[in-house]
């Protein structure tokens, strides 16, 4: 059974003067534990696909599946509950939280969202710390390490829920091309790990050739999808 | 819970010199507010102690219509044996009571032999007066501080306008109830202070002497001078009173007593509802400070976290937890706030106690003021700041956890 489902799927931004059609009826599948890309130029509509996916917007007509739930009917409250539970993010300028530690960033989610016991949350932390090699900074600010680092802390903050699916939008973007492989390396082993399905969006044609799928996207339509 | 503390603490400690600004425009207030408590209530209770301690009593009781023409002192309204007699046993009746002080008021003719003027008098039992007004005593400024047949105090301002000086002769010449005149020589035994309110500029004599000026057959008293173990018991004790003593009927069918509070009797209880209305709008003010300083910042910290809240939103916190989180800094920066300007608000009124700062009022000099606060004001001017300081959080934490995470992501 496919993660991903998307039938018809569009979306479109009106206001009094103008009509943008940021998606045009997209169908696509995606299985899970696979490492997927959505390439295009700016406006192509992978930012737009990205937060329908996380539930973070609602599609204007179609439908969208995941992990079996039809997230296009879900509401403010819910729809944070679904990504709480299912979504892990990762952000292009990382959005950790300055007032917290690494140790306390990668918890987050664990504290706040899924109110897990102390024990279990400091396990599932540190294992996830390892797994970055971001263990030693765990006492850290985020204003005291490098974007690398920071991004290497987002990615272990995304997964420390064991979500079934991470998105990434544009995960590298703010990164040199050394760091941002060892990013998508460890989102890679992640993956192979965890078994976690990982989309992530990516202007960077050497990062691309990385994913196991990459779809393009053009002016809001599929225009390709590689293996 | 205690995670949402810790975050909202550190968050505030983000911005620290504002944080401090905030916490310290709260804390003045709170000192504002606590001192000008403090000293009003001190202002209040002292005027109100020297009032009813140097004349008044707490409680008055009058035979029937007497207040409304008490400027007359008419000898008409006063109370004959037996209604006294029902007046005393009602209050015997009452345990709080702690002394009574029958009087017999009269306005007379004051004369020096050489020049005349009149006079408010009371006739009263200096025993009696002393235990109902114990600041009497204190009152006699020259001569003794009692009161012996045949001698007068008199007022300070009348001593000086005619005159006199402890030991001089003088002459009280009243018109008693049946129109006649008489006269009595009286040895000038004191010299009164005056006080401030109704009664505090009258002489004083025995009430025997009093009885016998006026021509008296039998004992007839204008008022009966109440004073209360307890005078927080003021209003209760009141009513029990007045309960008791509304049985009694006159011939005309209607009541025969009237009691009054020092409230009813005193101009100077406008002046202390005049304070409490002062107060009210001062904690008003402390309110708006409060709202407005707590509200601001949260905008302004919301309006600076746009994409943090973007951030958390989108990892699925969900939307009560956002609204904690502000409601929680607000709290914490209303109760800091409240905790400093409470502890400096007792340092400063401890500085005024030890500083023994004194004041004149009306012909009063040198009146101590010692200003005290008690816990249970602290605590609820501490409350009041702290639900000020989260509901003012309520429009930015709720405006945060509404927050479009999209629209805040990109938020830049």
């Amino acid at each position: 059974m496919s993660l991903i489902t998307a039938k018809n799927l569009s979306k479109t931004y009106a206001t009094a003067e103008l009509k943008v059609e940021a998606l045009r009826s997209l169908e696509f599948e995606i299985e899970p534990a696979s490492f997927i890309s959505f390439i295009g130029p700016s406006g192509s509509g992978k930012t737009t696909l990205l937060n329908l996916i996380g539930c973070l917007d609602k599609p204007t007509s179609g439908t969208l599946t995941v992990d079996g739930t039809d997230v296009s009917g879900l509401n403010t409250r819910t729809a944070a509950a679904f990504r709480g539970r299912k979504i892990g993010f990762i952000f292009q300028d990382f959005n950790l939280i300055p007032v917290l530690t690494v140790y306390e960033n990668v918890g987050y989610p664990l504290l706040m969202v899924q109110n897990t016991p102390v024990l279990e949350r400091k396990k599932r932390i540190l294992t996830l710390l390892e797994a970055v090699g971001m263990a030693e900074k765990k006492d850290k600010y985020p204003d005291q390490i490098s974007g690398g680092q920071k991004q290497r802390v987002a990615v272990a903050r995304a997964l420390v829920t064991n979500p079934k699916l991470v998105l990434a939008d544009e995960p590298t973007a703010n990164l040199d091309h050394k760091t941002a492989y060892m990013v998508i390396d460890i989102m890679k082993k992640m993956k192979n790990e965890l078994g976690t399905t990982f989309i992530f969006s990516t202007h960077d044609q050497k990062i691309v050739g990385e994913a196991e799928i990459i779809y393009s996207l053009e002016d809001g339509e599929l225009t390709d999808r590689r293996n | 819970m205690l995670n949402i503390f810790k975050i909202a603490v550190r968050n505030l400690m983000r911005y620290k010199r504002r944080t401090l600004l905030t916490a310290s425009l709260v804390a003045v207030g709170v000192v504002f507010v606590l001192v000008f408590i403090s000293v009003s209530g001190s202002f209040k209770n002292m005027m109100t102690g020297q009032i009813t301690d140097s004349f008044l009593g707490h409680i008055q009781i009058h035979k029937k219509g007497y207040v409304a023409s008490i400027d007359s002192l008419p000898l008409t309204l006063n109370m004959g044996p037996k209604a006294f007699e029902k007046v005393e046993k009602a209050i015997n009746e009452i345990p709080e009571i702690e002394a009574y002080s029958p009087r017999i008021k009269f306005g007379g003719m004051f004369s020096n032999f050489v020049e005349t003027t009149n006079v408010r008098l009371n006739g009263v039992y200096p025993e009696k007066e002393i235990k109902a007004a114990p600041l009497f005593s204190s009152r006699v400024i020259e001569g003794e501080k009692t009161i012996r047949t045949g001698e007068i105090l008199v007022p300070e301002l009348l001593a000086k306008g005619m005159k006199v000086k402890v030991g001089d002769t003088v002459v009280i010449i009243a018109t008693n109830r049946d129109g006649s005149v008489n006269g009595k020589q009286f040895r000038v035994g004191g010299i009164l202070e005056s006080v401030t309110g109704p009664g505090g500029r009258d002489g004083y004599v025995h009430i025997d002497d009093a009885a016998e000026v006026l021509r008296m057959d039998t004992m007839a008293i204008s008022e009966i001078a109440v004073r209360l173990k307890d005078f927080g018991k003021l209003h209760s004790v009141f009513g029990r009173l007045k309960g008791t003593l509304s049985s009694e009927l006159n011939k005309q069918g209607k009541p025969a007593f009237e009691v009054h509070t020092w409230e009813k009797l005193s101009p100077f209880y406008n002046v202390a509802k005049m304070i409490d209305i002062m107060t009210f709008f001062i904690k008003l003010m402390l309110i708006a400070i409060v709202l407005i300083s707590i509200m601001n910042v949260m905008v302004t910290a919301v309006y600076e976290r746009i994409r943090e809240i973007g951030t958390i939103a989108a990892i699925g916190t969900p939307p009560g937890k956002i609204v904690a989180m502000f409601l929680i800094e607000g709290f914490s920066l209303g109760f800091f706030g409240a905790v400093v300007g409470g502890v400096l608000g007792v340092a400063v009124i401890f500085v005024l106690n030890v500083a023994k700062i004194t004041f004149n009022f009306g012909r009063q000099k040198g009146l101590l003021l010692s200003p005290s606060i008690n816990l249970q004001d602290i605590l609820v001017i501490s409350i009041i700041v702290i639900i000020i300081s989260v509901i003012a959080s309520l429009s930015p934490a709720y405006k945060a956890s509404r927050m479009n995470p999209i629209d805040a992501l990109r938020h830049v």
